[in-house]
């Protein structure tokens, strides 16, 4: 077999790096060593399709998860899942968790003195549509304070998880919310140091699919690596 | 073609065990299938101390070295424990094709997520019994230093394959840019 297509690298400045000192965790777990650059072979253009048969449940609405409604600002996150090609991906997996209204995760590691929401666990799954389209409805997350430094509070934000096509396009990210005051002194939001990278990762309030009478929405497009090849070179994506 | 930004990563931080692990994700192949192996290990820090809010996913071929064919789904996804520990239950891959013509030695690709990681770290799973083929795999070749080259080839136990994550310091695992 010939050579494959392989993805696009991450251009610099997007991701943040490991060793980002004003993030204290980082510190005994970021790698020393500069990682090694290896060719994509058919192991890391190809990954996993998970869907409904691997899951009991795919779950959009994370305000029906219980008897009852959850408290707090009932919202709508939709968006697109899209290559740095602007190529739709469909048919992918989009998995969601964060905390509740009062900014409390239901983990028991978390010693924020706010209260759980017994109608609220705040983790979801769904997959993207054949336009690459996805859609939760949700609770606005609270911001909630952490150890790392004196008075730190992370934002308000939800934890977006995309497996992609391909092993190479999988991340991990958090969306954020327009406006938020607590930005400036958040070195996890910081860590991306080019404050155009970093605005992606902030959703637009979407008054078109703002339900009335009944949920704000935002927006939040994620983009992944797109292929070397142009498009008509790559019948695989065609489908 | 115009390029979109990418999205930058984040950390999956430290609350993560309500969101992602879920009760099949170890199973790369279900319980029950021939030739089925453990592959496990822990995730150790700079301080050399157990990490125990990481999340460990594997990607592999099947034994014959096809990616993602006939229902095979290798993928996996495990949350450590408290001591750092982490399992999956999978089949060992076959090799697979390489780039200009060669051929992979068995492996499967890892992702290791933590609080503290603002993005993955990659690296690879290299098998013990595959002492030929490893000496002719382009990606270990291409580490130079024989000390490095053998953080990315698992031990073996009856039973199970072994492999311990060093994210930081003496011993650390050899990370991959892809």
């Amino acid at each position: 077999m010939g050579d494959i297509a392989g993805y696009r690298r991450d251009t610099d400045g997007v991701h943040p790096p490991l060793a980002s000192p004003g993030y204290a965790s980082t510190r005994l777990r970021a790698p020393c060593r500069t990682p090694l650059m290896i060719p994509h072979t058919l192991t890391e253009v190809t990954g996993p399709a998970l869907g409904e048969r691997d899951f009991s449940a795919l779950d959009a609405d994370l305000t029906r998860q219980h008897g009852g409604e959850p408290l707090g600002e009932r919202i709508i996150v939709h968006g697109r899942v899209l290559d740095s090609n602007g190529r739709p991906i469909p048919h992918t997996l989009v998995e969601v968790w964060q905390a509740n209204a009062a900014g409390r995760y239901a983990h028991d590691l978390d010693r924020h003195p706010a209260p759980l929401d017994p109608n609220f666990t705040g983790a979801g799954r769904c997959l993207t549509d054949a336009e690459g389209r996805y859609g939760f409805v949700t609770i606005r997350p609270g911001a909630y304070p952490w150890k790392n430094h004196h008075n730190a509070w992370r934002p308000a934000h939800i934890h977006f998880s995309l497996l992609g096509r391909a092993f190479v396009q999988r991340i991990v990210t958090q969306m954020y919310f327009p406006g938020d005051p607590l930005f400036g002194q958040d070195p996890i939001f910081n860590s991306v140091r080019d404050p155009v990278a970093r605005d992606r990762m902030v959703a637009a309030f979407d008054l078109d699919a703002t339900e009335p009478e009944w949920a704000l929405a935002y927006r939040f497009d994620i983009v992944l690596r797109g292929r070397e090849a142009t498009p008509f070179e790559d019948p695989e994506e065609d489908e | 073609m115009s390029t979109r930004g990418l999205t930058p990563s984040q950390t999956v931080g430290p609350f993560f065990a309500f969101g992602l692990p879920w009760p099949g994700g170890p199973y790369a192949v279900p319980e029950g299938t021939p030739g089925a192996v453990w592959l496990r290990g822990r995730v150790l820090d700079g301080a050399g101390d157990p990490v125990s809010d990481a999340l460990i996913e594997t990607w592999q071929a099947d034994p014959q070295g096809r990616y993602a064919v006939g229902g095979f789904r290798g993928f996996a996804r495990c949350p450590t424990n408290a001591d750092g520990r982490w399992a999956i239950l999978t089949v060992k891959p076959g090799a697979v094709p390489g780039p200009g013509g060669t051929t992979q030695a068995p492996h499967v690709a890892m992702s290791v997520f933590a609080r503290g990681l603002l993005n993955r770290v990659v690296t690879r799973v290299y098998f013990p019994d595959e002492v030929d083929a490893n000496a002719a795999d382009t990606v270990l070749i291409s580490v130079a230093d024989p000390v490095l080259r053998a953080t990315l080839v698992a031990g073996a136990v009856e039973g199970a394959y072994i492999f311990d994550i060093r994210l930081q310091g003496e011993g650390e695992t050899v990370f991959l840019a892809i």
